[in-house]
């Protein structure tokens, strides 16, 4: 089993592109199988403030010293380099195109596909969207409804979208120079999505009515990164006692930087807004 | 998060650095993360535990910088770092920040090689 997504191993073709990253993690995982187990030092992170300009080891198994001269290599390069080389292509795609491309994201179940097919039906003709899930084409079915051109992605076991992914849907979408709106539904996750740039311009957290009013509370760290924050099911807030205040005071003190938006995809309330909100982003 | 798998992704890069610059094996690792890279220092190290066995970094060390969170004023113009997730407070004014100037980082940033 792959450690790292659970999967059996074998090559998917519901992976598409993605059998290659998966092959390189299981020839690591048989490598590593009946390895002895190696001791390594890290650092405590309340030790760190001490360690930072000269970290040092915590045990004395390992010296360097003993073992000839060492050299440093600097190397100064992000882990997500290769994430972040497809997020950058795919801004700079969306640029020539003149696309605004917005990231949704949420738990799962907050309203991100019913808010993109009320949005879709409105801008059929100027937007495109990719849905990412593990598993089925149900939310591009549903949103292809629209009229507007829409690509599944499905990510087999993957609980964020990366850039990659995002890349290669673009191209799936053949999208045509009057496209203004690109729309990326991220899988339903408040944790992992956020440390995966897409080349998006926008980046739209939702939660709904009835998840607690406390939710930014405790997410901090995608909430603190979205340029705009909806509260999405207003129409059944007061049927779950939903206090709008308190969830939107608590969208201010974890994200003083995003726009906050109370929504209805269901009955159509503040998406006007919502659509305006768009227009004016337009690029 | 995702911690194999950015170990994983990072030992690729170290591994071929390490043998582009003739290196017989990597002593020491060293990363810088920040408080909003969504990575947990303990979680990573585990991960380099189970993913450098076998490799050109076996029994290497890892070292972490920790990069608090700071943010930008946008009254006073001057930055502040916060360890709160909640309150992002400007300690002169008052003002609630979400620019945030420090704290994404999640890179590789040497190796120690003999």
């Amino acid at each position: 089993m792959c450690l790292n997504c659970g999967c059996d191993g074998h090559p998917h073709h519901s992976h598409g592109d993605r059998h290659h990253h998966h092959q390189l993690h299981h020839e690591l995982h048989h490598e590593l199988r009946d390895r002895p187990h190696a001791h390594t030092h890290t650092h405590n992170p309340d030790r760190l403030a001490d360690d930072v300009e000269n970290p040092s080891p915590t045990g004395a198994e390992r010296s360097s010293s003993g073992r000839g001269a060492t050299t440093t290599i600097a190397i100064e390069t992000k882990v997500l380099v290769r994430n972040d080389t497809f997020a950058a292509r795919n801004r700079q795609r969306f640029r020539d195109r003149g696309l605004l491309a917005v990231n949704l994201m949420s738990s799962p179940g907050a309203g991100k596909t019913a808010l993109l097919e009320r949005t879709l039906a409105e801008f059929h003709d100027t937007a495109a969207a990719i849905v990412g899930d593990l598993a089925t084409d149900n939310d591009a079915q549903r949103l292809q409804r629209s009229g507007a051109p829409v690509t599944q992605i499905e990510t087999g076991a993957m609980c964020h979208l990366e850039a990659d992914l995002v890349f290669h849907a673009v191209d799936r979408l053949a999208l045509s120079r009057d496209r203004e709106f690109l729309f990326v539904e991220n899988v339903g996750n408040l944790v992992c999505p956020a440390a995966y740039d897409l080349g998006e311009d926008l980046r739209v957290v939702l939660f709904s009515v009835t998840e607690g009013e406390d939710k930014p509370l405790k997410y901090p760290t995608t909430f603190k990164l979205a340029d705009a924050v909806l509260l999405t099911k207003i129409d059944i807030a007061a049927a779950v006692e939903c206090d709008r205040d308190l969830a939107i005071a608590n969208i201010r003190r974890v994200a003083p930087q995003a726009a906050i938006l109370e929504v209805s995809a269901r009955t159509g309330e503040g998406m006007t807004a919502w659509y305006d909100f768009l227009r004016e982003r337009r690029l | 998060m995702h911690e194999l798998s950015l170990m994983q992704a990072l030992l690729e890069t170290a591994i071929a650095r390490a043998r582009d610059g003739g290196a017989q094996r990597i002593e020491r690792v060293t990363l810088r993360v920040g408080a909003l890279a969504g990575a947990v220092p303990e979680a990573l190290a585990f991960a380099f535990e189970a993913a450098t066995p076998g490799t050109l970094a076996a029994g290497a060390q890892l070292a972490i910088e920790w990069i608090p969170a700071t943010y930008h004023c946008q009254r006073c113009d001057r930055p502040f770092e916060s360890a709160d997730v909640l309150d992002c407070l400007c300690p002169i004014c008052g003002l609630p920040s979400g620019t945030i100037a420090r704290g994404r980082e999640l890179q590789l940033v040497s190796l120690e090689v003999t």
